[in-house]
């Protein structure tokens, strides 16, 4: 089975106000196709395991392999591309670009990768929206839909380049239990049909248990 | 291109969510271009006046002979004495006459010099204006008008008639204003002369010459450069004055120098006859340009603010567009491209203003004795100021912009998304 995500003692410090170890010795890798969930403690490390796995902290020790090919030491630019194209993220907190239609903010990541037309990306865009039910709000401006209908724009972005892993932090952390069970259904679908790989930071034990694997953490250790 | 596109379609929806505070950046870069074009507009209107007054009319190299004492004196010529020292006393000018020697080929040879836009002949001699008992001094200039007026703008400075009015009439004058109004003379009267031989002639007014400087214009007139001769009984080639003008008036002083050597005449440049009013021009210049770059640091400081708060305000913008792949660059460049747009449209009213506002200034009167055909305000619509107002709308916006805008491509994510 190939890898597509592989950590290797990761060990990260946090030097101010006091020299911490915020993770101690992270290692694990996740196959293609495989949903695997986080869980621990609040404040155990999960995000800060999260930030440096989507490649956009680059201050830790440690080996990072995606698609088996080493991330750790690349410039900042070849991170930006390499996020682009293989990453997919959805935050906690559902970061859109306000002004911006939800067609736009979706379509932005295509856009900036360039390989489609803009009519491609257009209609990827749509069918992505449609995957979450949110296609007919797709000319109203980001500040201006609900929390929930915000966070399914937030994975649809996080769809549009076909990555090759969609990592979460708390993706559902702030839906109602139908609307999580939604965007659980859709992860599965995702992983299941169209064989992509996703880590997803939880709190919610149902949505963990349903998930191929979980991995614990506790004071920035996995046990 | 694409790329770029994509990077002006992010800005273009900032700045358009913003229309408030872009307008208010934009009015800053507007206020200081459109005050750049009025005071250069004006400012270098009025050097034209200035210059027009004094340089227009003055030949970038005047050839003349000067009566001065020989400097080879006999004494130094004879070689017994030639290694004693020389000690004479009132050494005077030998008698010669004010005539150039070979006048009219010196000037079919100046003529056909390619640095030489033309040069004429003039012929100057003492008269009086006699009306009645009055007696008053004058000088009168014989000259060839059309070319006076080609060359020196001479038909700036006539009155009720034209040069080729003078031309058609052998027996007309120019006369100088001071001297008509001293004789209560008009248009279409004739005017009476005592030449220097004594003669009297009889010369009728067809128009009047008015410099703005009242000393010449009590003694100076203008007729045909034939009359003149005639007025001194000489033929065609008695001429005084040799006046030149350059296709570049940076020639003047080594042609002059040349021309003097070679044909052994006096040839001032205009350097040395007007030295003061480059200064004058220069100082006019600096005075415009520091006081509309001085305006557009107060606007750039205006759009540096605005662009500051801004990328404050849009912190989770920047760490999304860094999360979704876009590098730093790209977002740097999000915030330059918004800068220069704002200092491009701000430019562009700009100049729209400051034009519209030479316009109304152009249309002032502004009358002067010293130029009767200028009849409003100088204002110079040279387009040059409109190139370098714009560019240096978008220089001084772009780096007014470069400052946040790297700051924006510094922003770390993470601590933005922690931050939350
Ligand atoms: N910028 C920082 N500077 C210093 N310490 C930090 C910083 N960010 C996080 N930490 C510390 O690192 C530890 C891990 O934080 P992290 O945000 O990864 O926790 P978490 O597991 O995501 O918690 P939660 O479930 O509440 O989101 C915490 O103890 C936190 O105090
Ligand atoms: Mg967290």
């Amino acid at each position: 089975m190939k890898k597509v995500l592989e950590a290797k003692h990761i060990n990260k410090f946090f030097r101010k106000p006091v020299l911490f170890q915020a993770l101690n010795d992270i290692s694990f890798s996740i196959d293609k196709g495989e949903f695997v969930s986080i869980m621990g403690k609040s404040g155990c490390g999960k995000s800060t395991l999260l930030y440096i796995l989507s490649t956009m902290d680059t201050d830790y020790e440690g080996q990072l392999f995606l698609n088996e090919e080493l991330i750790t030491g690349k410039t900042k630019n070849e991170l930006a591309y390499f996020r682009n194209k293989h990453i997919g993220f959805v935050f906690q907190f559902h970061y859109l670009l306000p002004e911006f239609t939800i067609l736009e903010n979706v379509m932005l990541p295509a856009k900036k990768l360039g390989l489609k037309s803009h009519e491609e990306i257009e209609h990827d865009a749509i069918e992505k929206l449609k995957l979450l039910h949110i296609d007919e709000q797709a000319f109203k401006i980001a500040s201006r839909i609900s929390g929930g209908q915000k966070q399914r724009v937030a994975i649809a972005r996080a769809l549009i380049n076909d990555p090759t892993i969609i990592m979460g932090d708390e993706p559902t952390g702030n839906l109602d239990s139908h609307n999580a069970d939604n965007v659980f259904n859709i992860f599965k679908e995702l992983s299941e049909e169209q064989n992509l790989s996703l880590l997803v930071v939880t709190h919610d034990k149902d949505f963990a248990d349903k998930t191929d694997r979980i991995i614990e953490m506790g004071d920035g250790k996995i046990i | 291109m694409r790329w770029f596109l994509i990077i002006l379609n992010i800005s273009k929806t900032h700045l358009l969510s913003r229309v408030k505070q872009t307008s208010i950046a934009a009015l800053g870069v507007t206020f200081g271009i459109g005050a750049f074009i009025i005071l250069m507009s004006f400012m270098t209107g009025l050097n034209g006046l200035l210059d027009g007054l004094i340089l227009n009319r003055t030949p970038h190299i005047h050839i003349y002979n000067e009566i001065s004492p020989n400097l080879n004196q006999p004494a130094s010529l004879y070689s017994d004495l030639e290694n004693s020292m020389h000690v004479i006393h009132s050494i005077k000018p030998k008698q010669t006459q004010l005539k150039i020697h070979n006048a009219l080929p010196i000037i079919n040879y100046l003529n056909t010099n390619k640095e030489v836009k033309g040069a004429i002949p003039q012929v100057k001699t003492q008269v009086f204006y006699t009306a009645g008992i009055i007696e008053l001094n004058g000088i009168v200039t014989g000259i060839l008008p059309l070319e006076e007026s080609r060359l020196f703008n001479f038909h700036d400075y006539i009155i009720g008639g034209t040069p080729q009015g003078l031309k058609n009439n052998l027996n007309g004058i120019l006369l100088g204003i001071g001297a008509a109004k001293k004789m209560s003379l008009k248009i279409g009267d004739r005017v009476q002369l005592a030449t220097p031989k004594g003669d009297f002639i009889s010369l009728k007014i067809v128009g009047f010459f008015q410099s703005g400087l009242g000393e010449i214009d009590n003694v100076q007139s203008y007729v045909n450069l034939k009359t003149a001769q005639r007025i001194l009984g000489e033929n065609a080639n008695y001429i005084t004055d040799i006046n030149v003008k350059l296709l570049d008036i940076n020639q003047s002083v080594p042609m002059s120098k040349a021309i003097s050597k070679q044909f052994n005449v006096t040839a001032i440049d205009i350097n040395t006859a007007n030295a003061q009013f480059e200064t004058g021009t220069s100082i006019r210049n600096l005075i415009s340009y520091a006081v509309s770059i001085t305006l557009l640091i107060v606007a750039g400081f205006g759009i540096y603010n605005i662009l500051n708060m801004m990328i404050y305000e849009k912190m989770n913008d920047i760490a999304i567009l860094k999360a979704t792949g876009f590098s730093g660059f790209d977002v740097k460049m999000i915030f330059i491209s918004q800068a220069v747009i704002i200092g491009f449209i701000g430019g562009v009213l700009g100049l729209i203003i400051g034009f519209v506002c030479s316009k109304l200034i152009d249309s002032l009167p502004f009358e002067t004795e010293a130029l009767p055909t200028i009849k409003t305000f100088p204002v110079n619509f040279n387009y040059l100021y409109y190139v370098v107002g714009i560019v240096f709308a978008m220089v001084s916006t772009f780096f007014a912009g470069y400052l946040p805008a790297r700051k924006a491509q510094k922003i770390d994510p993470v601590e933005i998304i922690r931050g939350q």
